[in-house]
């Protein structure tokens, strides 16, 4: 909302300084958003007067003038304007000077040989009007010498931004009665001009649709001259941003932008029969004054007559019976139109207008009759005609709210202490009424007054949230106790230690593309996509976090990056049964690139493979709690890892058969042509939540203490099928005696020569830790037995 | 036979000029060995009588203690040379480079939301969270926006075609403001939370993104005013920066979700072209930033969250997190954020080690 200090000065009286406006409405809750002081654009610009005005003599459109600034100097300016001619006053810019339209700084210089030290200027070129055909031409009386801006009265802006609660600050004079109550100054009484209004109106007004339009009042007024609007309106009508139109027009912005109501006025030829307020038939069709025709449906409410919708009620006015130069005779419209319904019509139609942000908002229902005087009043002084009565159909809401009130309540709630009689004050400055008893009454403009918070909201507002002082809370008694879920404790765990792996931590949109986000859901389940995305690329909810960081190691290879190790913990978003979603707390590794580069010692780059993405899972599962010793490596299966990864390259971790931990491996290449990047690229994602909580966790560990005896390694190599995985192996040798072995390490795979066809040779080293007495030699006999025993069910057989 | 301390003083001339370990040995044997002339001439003492014995003996003895000296001293002589020799033959060039292990780091993000409960712990603060994808009720209605509320237009909102088993609508929360109504319904009063995470605006510039990130907190309690709350925002601005002049300016405003509505101010100052936080906003070379919104809590908010506004009162808060990062750790562009480039992330983020503790300060210096 924009207005000039002028105007709010029509509303209040006050000696305030424009800062001092600024900071109490930043006070009092209607933020400043900017301050335009024209006198800022218009310094350097001075008024002139012609002395000498010659034909230059090389530029036929050209003149040379001499002109006066007062100081006795007359400066030689080159001219190209038409009207410019000696004698005439008009505005000099002098070197230095910002020319307001075009920023161009102002220089002495030559123009065709000329020596010229500044330029008159037009009225667009200051800003001041569309005028270009010539340069200003000011009075006989404007003083020379004087700054233009001084003599034109240069009018700041100020712009405010009103929130949606305050409607009746979406007018000047709302504003204004704001600030007098802030103490800025004294609200001036509405300037009511008066006329002599005669005879009944002659159109029937009625409304059909006292839910939607609950009152409908109208007058016409015939015999009006419409034109261009007197200065004062245009100059008002611009500073809040506002084009003038023709004075019918302007009038009615005038009444909305100054009081914040909007109203209607109607040609009467255009009209025919009763004008009604009424819900709109399903597909009847408006044309309305953007140009745009707009469809409507029953739930909307409209203002029509006997050939068909005029009005969008309380949105936008037909093109077809708006006024125009040549309208004499008009019925205006001031209704109150039903908050809601007004805000839905709009939504629906996608139409805004600044009449539906009020009448949305809510206007003011004491303030038709006002109103509609005010604004006839206004036409029969600037455009003549003869008003009729008022003609009224139904009526605004008129019940007023009453609050009971404990101004007690202001220190409770608002943590500061404000005299009675100070608060009393404050609110009858604001139009509400403060019984003995405190019980108070709202003015019905303020839609916004619920219960006794907002009567302690305008009290502290007006009274300064500056004297509000800071009050400790209550602190428990000693330390801080701590707060964090275990599930926070695990991701804050979980996040260093990635880190600590020399990974980098990024942060993905949480939407992917739909083709990206299609790629990596399980089974049939369709991408859960938004109905309205921003773009196509941030479009589907991530079922994975690997494709965002795919997308990011793309972007880091095409930047020239030679590797990216990138993790995320974040959530997958899934459907839940109840419609609503299932949001799964996960953690994304990709490793792409080089995880060695070249070098004088290690040779050749080297690439991540699958059992780097398998250090870090383990690794990361173990930082988050998870019983790694009991985990399998299984799959690929139907549990996973799926088809983004290489089929012979990859695993997931579970405990048991069907509860996944993680899935690692390498990225399958189907997968990374998808992305369009280079691999081989390794992944890891670990599901957080499938990790089992660790329960009665105390701080003691179980008791322990190093075994006295020293432990004994044994080596044994054994012939296996190719197929057999070493894990299984491991696992049966780990179980043939599981007192005495305490680990069990494959330290060679081989295949090749002296290896039969079909076969690969496995040697582990087996860890033993005797108890209380040490391994006698049939003790570790019988252990080796047990050893080759268990393996040779796996159709191992021990090398000599 | 030559008398025994000329021999002696020959043998310690030749243990002295050898110049290996086997010249050293042939030395050995010649005097000490089995054969050595210093074993026999000690084996002569066997055959000798009493007096003759205590006669010869300490030359002998003395001969035998000298070469036994000179030859250990010797050794250990050439032994250190050999060790030298074969170190010098071993000399590596310790200008090449060691091989390097990677350096990971963590978020911005995550770093300043751990200072925030870090700091907020203090205060008696828990960490809630909630979901992401919310229904309307949780996102609009309970926070007394209901669906003609001009302010739910004004949200930028992300939606899903779907509807919940109830018939709301699906969306994409637009604030943590929900996380409010999902810890008051699930815990009651008296609360403290703070509520940080990932919020979702259809608008993109410069300064927007459509994810973005926003801490929530809520106190509700008996006799909570607005002089609590503007301490608590204080305290924090002042842990996390670290700095004692931090100066909040609190102007009226509007949420639907707070009565009295409360937009808070820092003041700050441009130094370098970076604002810098702190100061009062109308000391000279200082201005005024917006920095989040509160208030306390509507009634009506109280109420759909199961609460008696006649008992409990209390107030909220929100934050942008991103924003707060950005003034903190001076990064001037929000979309780098989210774009996983390794050297911004190297640059910008912390490492592992510096997790937030108030002994040490929450912030991590560059």
């Amino acid at each position: 909302m924009k207005f000039s200090l002028t105007w709010l000065k029509d509303y209040l009286e006050t000696t305030a300084s424009v800062a001092e406006i600024c900071d109490g409405l930043n006070a009092i809750g209607l933020e400043v958003e900017g301050v335009e002081d024209p006198a800022e654009k218009l310094a350097g610009f001075r008024i002139a007067h012609v002395l000498t005005a010659a034909r230059h003599p090389d530029a036929d459109k050209l003149q040379v003038l001499t002109v006066d600034t007062g100081d006795g100097n007359p400066l030689q300016v080159v001219c190209g304007a038409p009207n410019a001619r000696a004698g005439m006053k008009g505005v000099l810019g002098l070197p230095g000077a910002v020319v307001p339209a075009n920023g161009m700084v102002l220089r002495k210089s030559a123009i065709r040989g000329v020596e010229s030290n500044g330029m008159m200027c037009s009225t667009r070129e200051l800003e001041l009007g569309d005028d270009h055909e010539g340069i200003i031409e000011l009075p006989d009386d404007a003083p020379v010498g004087v700054s233009f801006a001084d003599y034109h009265g240069a009018d700041p802006v100020i712009e405010v931004a009103v929130t949606p609660n305050r409607p009746d600050c979406m007018g000047v004079y709302g504003i204004a009665r704001d600030l007098a109550a802030k103490g800025l100054g004294t609200l001036k009484p509405i300037a009511m001009p008066a006329f002599t209004a005669a005879g009944t109106c002659p159109v029937e007004i009625r409304t059909d649709d006292p839910e939607g339009c609950p009152a409908f009042y109208g007058r016409v007024v015939k015999g009006v001259k419409n034109g261009p609007s007197p200065d004062w309106l245009q100059a008002r009508l611009k500073s809040a941003g506002q084009r003038p139109i023709s004075l019918l027009v302007d009038l009615t912005n005038y009444l909305m932008l100054g009081f914040g109501r909007p109203a209607h006025a109607y040609d009467l030829a255009k009209l025919s029969g009763a004008v009604v307020a009424r819900r709109a038939k399903d597909g009847e069709e408006v044309l309305a004054l953007n140009e745009k025709t707009y469809t409507l449906d029953a739930a909307m409410t409209v203002i029509a007559d006997d050939n068909g919708v005029h009005d969008i009620a309380g949105i936008m006015g037909g093109e077809h019976s708006g006024v125009s130069e040549g309208t004499t005779d008009v019925l205006l419209e001031i209704a109150y139109f039903d908050p809601a319904r007004i805000g839905a019509t709009g939504r629906k139609l996608g139409l805004s207008s600044d009449a539906r942000t009020r009448f949305e908002r809510g206007v003011d229902p004491e303030f038709l009759d006002q109103g509609l005087d005010l604004l006839t009043g206004l036409i029969v002084d600037l455009a003549g005609g003869s008003p009729s009565e008022v003609v009224r159909a139904g009526s605004p809401p008129s019940a007023a709210k009453v609050i009971t009130f404990d101004p007690g309540l202001t220190l409770r709630l608002g943590g500061v202490e404000v005299p009675e009689a100070e608060q009393k004050r404050i609110l009858e400055s604001l139009g509400f009424a403060v019984g003995a008893d405190w019980h108070v009454t709202c003015p019905l403009r303020r839609h916004d007054i619920e219960g006794p918070a907002d009567i302690v909201e305008e009290v502290v507002r007006i009274h300064g949230l500056d004297k509000v002082a800071s009050v400790a809370l209550p602190r428990v008694e000693g330390v801080a106790r701590p707060t964090a879920t275990p599930q926070q404790k695990v991701e804050r765990g979980l996040r260093r230690a990635a880190a600590a792996s020399g990974l980098n931590e990024a942060i993905t949109w949480s939407f992917l593309p739909e083709w990206a986000a299609e790629h990596f859901v399980t089974g049939n389940e369709p991408p859960w996509v938004l109905a309205n995305p921003i773009s196509e690329d941030m479009k589907a909810m991530r079922p994975s976090l690997l494709p965002g960081l795919l997308m990011a190691a793309k972007r880091n290879a095409d930047r020239g990056a030679a590797s990216s190790r990138l993790f995320e913990i974040g959530r997958r978003y899934f459907r839940a049964s109840d419609g609503l979603s299932d949001e799964k707390p996960t953690l994304g590794i990709v490793l792409a690139g080089e995880k060695t580069p070249r070098g004088w010692q290690s040779g050749k780059a080297k690439p991540f493979d699958a059992y780097d993405a398998k250090a870090l899972a383990l690794q990361l599962l173990e930082a988050a709690g998870a019983p790694v010793a009991n985990l399998m490596v299984m799959g690929p299966d139907s549990s996973g890892p799926g088809a983004q990864f290489h089929p012979g390259q990859s695993a997931t971790l579970r405990l048991g058969p069907k509860t996944v931990l993680a899935r690692f491996g390498m990225v399958h290449p189907a997968t990374l042509k998808t992305f369009d990047v280079d691999g081989p690229i390794a992944a890891v994602e670990l599901f957080l939540d499938a990790i089992p909580a660790k329960k009665g966790a105390a701080f003691a560990r179980p008791g322990f203490t190093p075994p006295a005896l020293q432990a004994v390694t044994r080596d044994f190599a054994f012939l296996v099928p190719a197929t057999l995985a070493a894990g299984d192996l491991v696992r049966a040798v780990q179980g043939a005696d599981k007192a005495a072995i305490t680990g069990v390490r494959v330290f060679d795979v081989f295949a090749g020569q002296g290896v039969p066809e079909g076969h690969k040779s496995i040697a582990v080293e087996v860890t033993l830790q005797p108890g209380e007495t040490s391994f006698k030699d049939a003790d570790l006999k019988a252990i080796a037995e047990k050893v080759v025993a268990a393996a040779t069910k796996l159709g191992a057989e021990l090398r000599g | 036979m030559t008398d025994i301390p000329s021999q002696t003083e020959a043998a310690l001339a030749a243990i002295s000029a050898s110049a290996t370990l086997d010249a050293l040995e042939a030395q050995r044997l010649e005097t000490l060995g089995k054969k050595g002339w210093v074993s026999l001439a000690l084996k002569t003492l066997g055959g000798m009588s009493p007096e003759e014995r205590t006669a010869a003996a300490p030359a002998i003895q003395s001969a035998r203690a000298a070469i036994a000296e000179a030859l250990d001293a010797k050794k250990a002589a050439l032994e250190a040379a050999a060790l030298e020799e074969q170190l010098a033959r071993e000399t590596i060039d310790l200008t090449l480079p060691a091989q390097a292990a990677p350096k990971g780091s963590v978020h911005p993000v995550s770093q300043v939301m751990d200072e925030l409960a870090e700091i907020f712990a203090d205060l008696g603060f828990a960490v809630a969270t909630g979901p992401e994808i919310e229904d309307d009720w949780h996102n609009f209605t309970a926070l007394n926006m209901d669906e003609t509320h001009p302010a739910r237009a004004m949200h930028d909102t992300f939606y899903f075609p779907d509807k919940t088993a109830d018939g709301k609508d699906v969306l994409l929360r637009t604030h943590t403001s929900p996380v409010q109504i999902r810890s008051m319904l699930d815990q009651g009063a008296p609360i403290r939370i703070i509520a940080p995470g990932r919020v979702y605006r259809s608008d993109s510039d410069a300064t927007h993104t459509p994810m973005f990130h926003q801490v929530e907190g809520l106190v509700i309690d008996k006799g909570i005013h607005l002089g609590h709350l503007k301490w608590t925002l204080e305290t924090f601005f002042k842990a996390f920066f670290e700095r004692e002049d931090i100066t909040l300016r609190l102007r009226p405003s509007y949420f639907p979700f707070t009565e009295p509505s409360v937009e808070v101010d820092v003041g700050y100052s441009n130094e370098g072209g970076r604002r810098v936080v702190g100061g009062h906003g109308d000391a000279p070379g200082h201005a005024w930033m917006e920095i989040g919104g509160s208030g306390m809590v509507n009634a009506r908010v109280l109420a759909f969250a199961g609460l008696d506004p006649a008992e409990w009162q209390g107030f909220a808060f929100g934050l942008g997190i991103d924003r707060i990062a950005m003034l903190k750790y001076g990064m001037n562009d929000l979309r780098a954020f989210f774009d996983g480039d390794p050297r911004w992330l190297a640059h910008y983020g912390f490492s592992p080690f510096d997790q937030p503790t108030l002994s040490a300060g929450v912030g991590a210096k560059a």
